[in-house]
This record gives C-alpha cells, structure tokens and sequence, in this order.
C-alpha cells in the first residue's frame, strides 16, 4: 500500500486547520441569538397537527419536507428525544456522530442542522428559544431509570419508547442509532465528565424543526438519564406548514458544510 | 481531555501464546469472533492511527456496541482504562484492562464517502472510508448499513470542549501503542483500520495495526 507523500501530508494537514479555522471563526458569528420564547407561534390555518405528549409517552408519525415540528415545553420536562429516518428508506436516519463532527460542536442551536448517515440534512433547528441541547450522552435506557428512579420505579425509558415506536412502522431495534435529546443542557467538563446544568432547563422553552425530507419521526418524552430524578410532564407537539426556505435561509447558508449539505440533500431529492 | 495526566495500563501477555495474531493493513477492514472470557488486544503498530470499532453480540447481531450507554455509564465521553462498553440492551460487552494511549473517542463516528462531501468538500467523495470497510465486513455475517451504528474510535484523540466545540485533533499514540479488552460475552467485531486522509486521525497517513487474542 503506497504511503501518502509528504507533500499530500501538509497539503491536506494545511486543508483540515483551513477548514477547522472557517468554522471555528465564521458560525457563532453568523448564527443568531435563541428565539424569544413568544417569538414565531404558529398560525392555526396551518397547523395539521397538535398533541399533547404526557409524560413519560411517545409519539411517531410522517413530517413531510418543509413542514415544521415545534416541541413546545411549557412546563419544563428535562428532556424530550428525537429520532428521524428517511421516510422513502428508512435505512437513511439521524446520524448524532455525523450531526457533531461534520459541525464541529456538539452543541446545537438555532442555525444548525441535523445529518443522516448519507450527508444529507434531515431536519434544520429553524426557531430554538433554548440552545441547551444533548447530542451525546443520549435518552433514557431501562438501566438508567433504574438508577435514577429504582429497579421498580415503572418508569417510561426513551430506548423501550423508541423500540415501541419503530415497531409501529414495521422497523426493529437494528433502526435505532443514538438519539438526539433536547431541553437537555449537558457539557463536558474541564476534566472530561459530563454535567447536566438543572437550571438550564426552563419551562416555556421550544425548539422547532424544519423537515429538509420527508420523514419519520418518533419522540420520547422521557427525562434525560443525568436529569435529577422527576415526573415527566407534558410537551405540546405542533407540525404546521411554513413558507418554503429560499437559497438564503439561515440554516442552508449559516455555514459551509450546511451548504454542502444541502447540496446533497436537494441533489437527492431532484433525481 | 489532556494527556498529561494519562496513566499507562500495562499487560504482561505474551504475543507468543495468543491463538490469533493478525495485522490489517492500512485502509483495510477486519472482522473476527472474541469469545466470551477472551483477551483482545489492539495494537497501533506506528502511531497516530485510527481504529474504528464495533462489537455485535454472536449470539443475536441486534444486540451491538452502544456509544450512548457506554458514555452514560461512564459519565465521560472518552474511552480509557476500566471502560465497560455497552450494549443497546444494557449488557457489558468488554472491558478496556489495559491501556498505553489514552484518548480513544466514541462520540465522533466513522467516515464515510457521504460524510467526506460535506466535511470537506464534494472532490472528497470517491475516497476510500470506513463505513465502506464497515459495510463489506458486516455483509460477511448477514448484516447491512442498518447494523452500522456510531463506533469506538481507538486512538483518535477527539476532545469535548465545555462550548460544545470538537474537532478531530492530532493522535497521541505511538508505535507500539495497545489497548486491551476482556470479553463479557461471545463478541463479533469489526474493525475499519481507517483510510482517512483529510484529517489528522492518522496523521494523514493510514498505517498497519495488529490484533491479537489470547484465550484468557
């Protein structure tokens, strides 16, 4: 197997601190500040969808592309999460390594997209009044509620909420990756451990999603495993239509490899 | 996570007694059966090179590594010496028992041709990467893309900053270097001794690893 020269070596090592600086210096510069919490409701002649999820439930169903699910958390439940596959094959789905790597943070906000596994963008975090997303450590498994809460607690997981709703589309546990979980406010620290900041999390919150494809969704409202141990209480799901996204939309043009991206996803989407 | 404060875990196993002793050649994938109670050892043979990982239960492919339970239970997102690696069911796949490096990553995921377009522009895309090397391992055990989930990176140095801010940062092993697992259960796993080039993963020059395994 040829070696890379070392020309090959610094032209590509010279790419790499190019790239890295581009994203480091241009997006929280382009990217906006969170949402004001009363800031773009949804106007009822175009909302097709509106639920109450109780605490501790699940959700699933079909968002088509360039419909908008907003999860409003009104009374402040310490975590909702997300999962979403390509309706057309479900093969494709959220990809939370992709989503981190490809943006250079972990940390998702207004501006920023969700990947699949195929580089495309599934869904983009048009509206967000909190900023305090996990996309690491993940939902709730059986193990972690009984940590939490104790071996015989009854308490709903995300990982059995998330097995329940693939199985209503005729998926299995081979379709679930790592999940998104928002109203999560999880960083890592100075010394490398992870710190779930309570007071991050603040009723009245929303986030609100932009679906690039058509696709499945399923949602687990279901408290963060590193959550203090509380009952879960109801978020408001919402899927409305919204005007079609122009070639300046924030999310498509906030960075470079948001364009690229897109480029992919309309690329698929037109053939 | 720095490196400073890393303390080597060191083996005294004899590569003469191990009953599998293979090197994988740069860019190349590898898959291979680790019984339960088994020593597997990864060793990056010349340094800084990425080595990207999964196990899948032998007795039921639906049962595979989780990087999300794995990171919850340690409450760390880095991979080092005493790390159980979990399941999507909950259950202890292997423990990291001994440890040179330092570093190893499960929150960054694999390459892909896909992934290539958009992190680092479209003249990337037909570049060999390693959910190809993964896609044609698990093809040999009846599995597809839908099995291929977020891996173990061993070896690449990919640190969490408070902000939220990651990057693939340049490696800090060396030749030599080893981690060294105990299998819980009877294991399949598969490993893409990655052929990125775009990112200092492996210093920008994949290179061979050796895997051995020792009956206990």
């Amino acid at each position: 197997m040829p070696r890379q020269t070392p020309e090959q070596i610094a032209t590509n090592r010279a790419r790499y601190l190019e790239l890295k600086a581009a994203a480091s210096g241009r997006a929280p510069l382009v990217l906006p500040p969170p949402t004001p919490r009363d800031a773009a409701p949804p106007s009822a002649d175009t909302v097709t969808l509106s639920e109450t999820l109780p605490g501790g439930w699940y959700w699933t169903g079909i968002i088509r592309r360039g419909q908008v699910l907003r999860i409003a958390n009104p009374a402040g439940t310490p975590g909702v999460s997300l999962l979403a596959w390509n309706l057309a094959d479900t093969s494709e789905r959220y990809n939370h390594a992709d989503t981190i790597k490809i943006q250079w943070t972990a940390e998702l906000r207004k501006g920023r997209v969700l990947f699949s596994d195929m580089g495309r963008v599934l869904l983009s975090i048009v509206e967000d009044s909190s900023g305090r997303h996990d996309t690491v450590v993940g939902g709730s498994t059986p193990a972690s509620v009984a940590r939490t809460y104790g071996a015989d607690s009854g308490v709903r997981n995300a990982r059995e909420n998330f097995i329940l709703a693939v199985g209503k589309h005729g998926l299995s546990q081979r379709d679930i990756p790592p999940c998104i979980t928002f109203f999560a406010p999880v960083t890592v620290t100075a010394e490398g451990r992870f710190s779930f900041d309570a007071a991050g999390v603040t009723p009245g919150d929303f986030v609100s999603l932009r679906a690039e494809m058509d696709l499945i969704l399923a949602i687990s409202n279901t408290p963060h495993p590193l959550a203090p141990a509380v009952s879960p209480v109801p978020v408001e799901l919402t899927i409305h239509s919204a005007p079609a996204a122009g070639p300046d939309d924030l999310c498509r043009t906030a960075t470079a490899e948001a364009a690229r991206g897109f480029v992919n996803t309309d690329a698929y989407l037109s053939a | 996570m720095t490196n400073s404060t890393f303390t080597p875990v060191l083996s005294n196993r004899d590569s003469a007694t191990a009953i599998q002793d293979e090197m994988i050649q740069a860019e190349h994938p590898w898959s291979g059966i680790v019984r339960k109670g088994q020593v597997f050892r990864i060793i990056d043979s010349e340094g800084c090179q990425a080595v990207d990982t999964l196990f899948y239960s032998l007795a039921d492919h639906t049962e595979r590594y989780s990087a999300q339970d794995t990171v919850l239970a340690q409450g760390t997102p880095y991979i080092g010496p005493g790390s159980v690696l979990y399941s999507n069911r909950g259950n202890p796949l292997a423990t990291v028992i001994a440890d040179t490096s330092g570093s190893h990553d499960t929150s960054a995921g694999a390459c892909s041709c896909e992934s290539n377009t958009v992190r680092f522009g479209h003249q990337t895309k037909y570049m060999h990467a390693c959910r190809e090397n993964f896609l044609i391992a698990v093809s040999r055990h009846g599995m597809g893309k839908r099995d291929i989930v977020p891996n173990i990176n061993f070896f690449m140095n990919v640190p969490i900053d408070p902000d939220g801010t990651l990057a693939i940062a340049d490696g800090v092993s060396s030749g030599g270097d080893y981690v060294e697992m105990v299998a819980h259960q009877d294991l399949l796993c598969v490993i893409s001794n990655c052929p990125q080039v775009n990112n200092p993963c492996n210093a920008f020059d994949p290179t061979p690893i050796r895997v051995l395994v020792w009956a206990d």
